[in-house]
């Protein structure tokens, strides 16, 4: 199992992880966050921890958390 | 749970960007500073910075950095790493910054075959100013400048960069990327490593160009500047590897 953790405050809600995810684990949800961004929340059940929400952040709001080396970075 | 952690680089401080949303600044700026955290260069490193959207790139990056007049970072990158032994120097440049009022400086740095890395962004527009159109600005594109489209009878052709350069026998690697998806991600990743690399085994200069989104300067949301950039802007600046001279491994 992996997860991830979205750090609220440097999210900008661009919804590049939303649309980089295949599994459906991140939305655009209600919250705000100081600067009125609406902020990406991780929802999902199913991470694989494959990082690709990681990659496409533009912000370094995420940080992927996971038990084992995903082989998706070669 | 979890020993296995992808977080903030450490060659990154702690300061927020402050690009738009979605501004694929941010993602370049991560793949540069995950590249100095893995060959272990943070204490080594001095960014030349360019003027543009990126010129706070010292707030960012906890590593030296020296400012340069607008396009002018070969220059005083060639400077930089002439006189100080056993540094490892780039720049960052925007397509204004470097194909505009810096054409000179990136020509010559190029053709002297300086062992330095450009990091060039090229998001076929002037972001910080507002728009305008750039040397880089695809034929029809409309920008604040070329408000009906970039016609090419007025304004002329863009110029491709990564072709314009490649020739020069003092370039060691030139390679065009973009960082629309995780797949073309890691691709940039592994460019930015090799030309760290060509860098670190003194084989000159060295290149890596980014398609990049400018989802304010385009009026597009980001998810549509990110698809704009693979549909659009690779038919005018197909990607790929246009100089390898070859390391050493
Ligand atoms: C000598 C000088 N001329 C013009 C400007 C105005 N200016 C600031 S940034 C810029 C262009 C930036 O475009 P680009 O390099 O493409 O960077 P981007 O913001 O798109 O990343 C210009 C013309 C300036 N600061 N200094
Ligand atoms: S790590 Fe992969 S599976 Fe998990 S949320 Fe991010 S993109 Fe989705
Ligand atoms: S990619 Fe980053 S900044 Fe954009 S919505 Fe997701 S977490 Fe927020
Ligand atoms: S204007 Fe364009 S290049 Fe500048 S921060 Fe905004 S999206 Fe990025
Ligand atoms: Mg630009």
């Amino acid at each position: 199992m992996a997860k991830v953790v979205i750090d609220q405050e440097r999210c900008k809600g661009c919804g590049l992880c939303v649309a980089a995810c295949n599994f459906g684990n991140l939305r655009i949800g209600e919250n705000f966050n100081s600067k009125s961004y609406k902020v990406s929340e991780f929802v999902g059940e199913d991470c694989k921890g494959c990082g690709f929400c990681y990659m496409v952040c533009p912000d370094t709001a995420i940080t992927v958390f996971r038990d084992e080396k995903v082989e998706v970075e070669k | 749970m979890s020993n296995q952690i992808l977080e903030r680089p450490k060659s990154l401080t702690q300061k927020q960007f402050h690009y738009c949303p979605g501004c694929h600044h941010g993602i370049i700026h991560r793949l540069i500073a995950e590249t100095i955290d893995e060959f272990d260069l943070r204490e080594k490193t001095i960014i030349v910075q360019p003027v543009g959207c990126a010129v706070y790139i010292y707030e960012y990056f906890d590593t030296d950095v020296s400012e340069a007049a607008h396009g002018r970072a070969p220059a005083v990158a060639t400077a930089i790493k002439r006189v100080s032994k056993g540094k490892f120097v780039l720049t960052y440049q925007g397509d204004g910054d470097l194909a505009a009022i810096g054409t000179a400086e990136i020509v010559h740095a190029a053709a002297r075959g300086e062992n330095i890395c450009v990091f060039f962004v090229n998001n076929a527009i002037y972001g910080m100013t507002g728009g305008q159109m750039a040397p880089t600005t695809l034929p029809g594109m409309k920008t604040a400048t070329t408000p009906l489209g970039r016609d090419v009878k007025k304004q002329g052709y863009p110029i491709k960069v990564s072709e314009m350069l490649a020739p020069f026998e003092g370039v060691s690697y030139i390679e065009r990327v973009m960082v629309s998806s995780p797949k073309h991600i890691i691709k940039a990743k592994n460019a930015v490593r090799k030309a760290f690399k060509y860098q670190l085994q003194e084989k000159g200069f060295s290149l890596v160009e980014f398609l990049s989104a400018c989802p304010t300067g385009w009026g597009m949301p980001p998810v549509d500047a990110a698809k704009w950039v693979e549909e659009n802007m690779t038919k005018q600046f197909p990607l790929g590897v246009y100089k390898e001279v070859g390391l050493d491994d």
